[in-house]
């Protein structure tokens, strides 16, 4: 975690004002959506430093996380687009399996458009389902997230990502994921994150 | 032909192996195999393949005596390369991470000898990302294993010094280009020092992922995948291609060399 969050995520986060040095302040979500337009440099640290603000802000102890659980709304949606929790997680752990991303990436459960409807999917590198033509059925909006990149889990479980996606269920905030759920229906947008 | 040369078999001394390179000959018979198969259906009506090509192709995967692909023998101990690649990392990539690579392979192999002998089109396109991704894992990792040795063991000959000072101007110069490219690869990834048969010069490249580099001939590889360097360098890849110069395998550097110049 230390070093994910001071050096991964901090290398991002100066990599990305340097990017956009000279240039008017705007929250890293607003760079998303033509962030693969903008070139590697915004793609690659303006994706990074999204990516890992989100995915702190959904994680929590696991002691504190046992207690949290999907709203109505989430848990509905849940049912609807997979079944149960259990095939929602099954699916993203399919997603997140080594055979299915390739390398670098994440996995993300995604509002769609429309709002009506879930589905798990993945992207490479630090892309995310935000940007325009990183994932086929076009822009949606994350609701959770997986980093799968070897740092992510390297030190503890070194090859073994299945493992790492496993345990990382028991440190989810439901909380915050129905919360970012709820914003997504409601506002068709991402989620703002912090910096 | 052997499509996959079983690594003990090998004389590693001996440049005329290298000529029969694993790389181009496999990927070369698997691509022009399946490249028929796919031809055909596309001319086809039906899903299915004719029943003579998928009997040929078939024929061709078994013909190299149902040979699997195998983990080959490190030339030397886990604790060789240190202290620029520590023993556990060696531990871990050499027999968890190539060895994955190798199981998976050969499963999906199966797979594809099993689609092709039922003229199954639509499963041969649905198994390319697998044996791309371990095929090329494979392939990677058995090139890189050679083109490493124990620090201060080998120099740049004779073939190499030429070739280097003729496309980069010195040693130096080569090693600041393909460190450079090699760290700025996103994610994961590999840099190689290739040659280019058309011009008769050497290149840097990178590649993605596990995809193999097929447009140069592998002189020299440099897996930049975090689990290559995480356990010694953390995050600090920079330090890490900086120190494998130091147990870089100039003598297969300089085999390669010949063997693709011939």
């Amino acid at each position: 975690m230390k070093i994910h969050h001071d050096k991964h995520h901090a290398t991002y986060v100066a990599n990305i004002n340097k990017a956009t040095e000279g240039k008017d302040e705007v929250p890293v979500l607003d760079l998303m959506e033509s962030a693969i337009e903008a070139g590697p440099a915004v793609r690659n640290n303006g994706g990074g430093h999204y990516n890992h603000a989100f995915f702190w802000s959904e994680m929590m102890p696991a002691d504190a996380a046992a207690k949290t659980k999907p709203s109505d709304q989430l848990q509905s949606l849940i049912d609807k687009s997979f079944g149960s929790t259990d095939e929602m997680k099954a699916a993203f752990e399919a997603k997140a399996a080594p055979g299915a991303t390739f390398g670098s990436g994440w996995v993300w459960v995604v509002v769609n458009q429309a709002g009506d409807e879930l589905k798990v999917v993945n992207t490479p590198n630090q892309d995310n389902p935000l940007m325009k033509g990183a994932i086929e059925d076009g822009i949606m909006f994350p609701i959770l997230g997986l980093d799968v990149w070897e740092h992510a889990y390297y030190l503890k479980y070194q090859n073994r990502r299945p493992e790492y996606v496993s345990n990382w269920w028991n440190v989810v905030n439901w909380d915050k994921v129905s919360e970012n759920c709820a914003y997504v229906v409601e506002n068709h947008a991402g989620v703002p994150v912090q910096g | 032909a052997h499509l996959l040369i079983p690594f003990h078999h090998r004389n590693r001394l001996s440049p005329s192996y290298l000529n029969m390179s694993p790389t181009t000959t496999t990927t070369k018979l698997i691509t022009q195999s399946i490249g028929k198969s796919l031809r055909a259906a596309v001319n086809v009506r039906s899903a299915t393949i004719p029943k003579h090509l998928s009997q040929s192709t078939a024929a061709l995967f078994s013909a190299y005596g149902g040979a699997k692909p195998t983990l080959p023998d490190l030339p030397y101990d886990y604790n060789a390369l240190e202290p620029a690649i520590s023993t556990e990392t060696m531990t871990l990539h050499h027999s968890k991470h190539h060895n994955t690579y190798v199981t998976n392979l050969s499963a999906g192999l199966e797979k594809l000898d099993a689609a092709l002998s039922a003229g199954d089109a639509g499963a041969l396109i649905a198994l390319q990302p697998a044996i791309k991704f371990n095929g090329g894992g494979h392939i990677n990792h058995t090139l890189f294993w050679d083109n490493l040795a124990a620090p201060d063991t080998t120099a740049p000959g004779p073939e190499t010094t030429a070739a280097i000072a003729a496309a980069f101007g010195d040693l130096d110069s080569m090693k600041t280009t393909m460190s450079a490219q090699t760290v700025a690869v996103q994610g994961s990834g590999w840099g190689w020092l290739g040659y280019n048969a058309a011009s008769g010069r050497l290149e840097i490249a990178t590649c993605p992922n596990q995809d193999p580099l097929l447009n140069l001939t592998p002189l020299l590889g440099i897996d930049v995948w975090e689990h290559a360097y995480y356990v010694d360098y953390r995050n600090v890849r920079p330090d890490y291609v900086k120190n494998i110069w130091n147990v870089i395998n100039w003598n297969t550097v300089e085999e390669r060399l010949v063997a693709a110049k011939q």
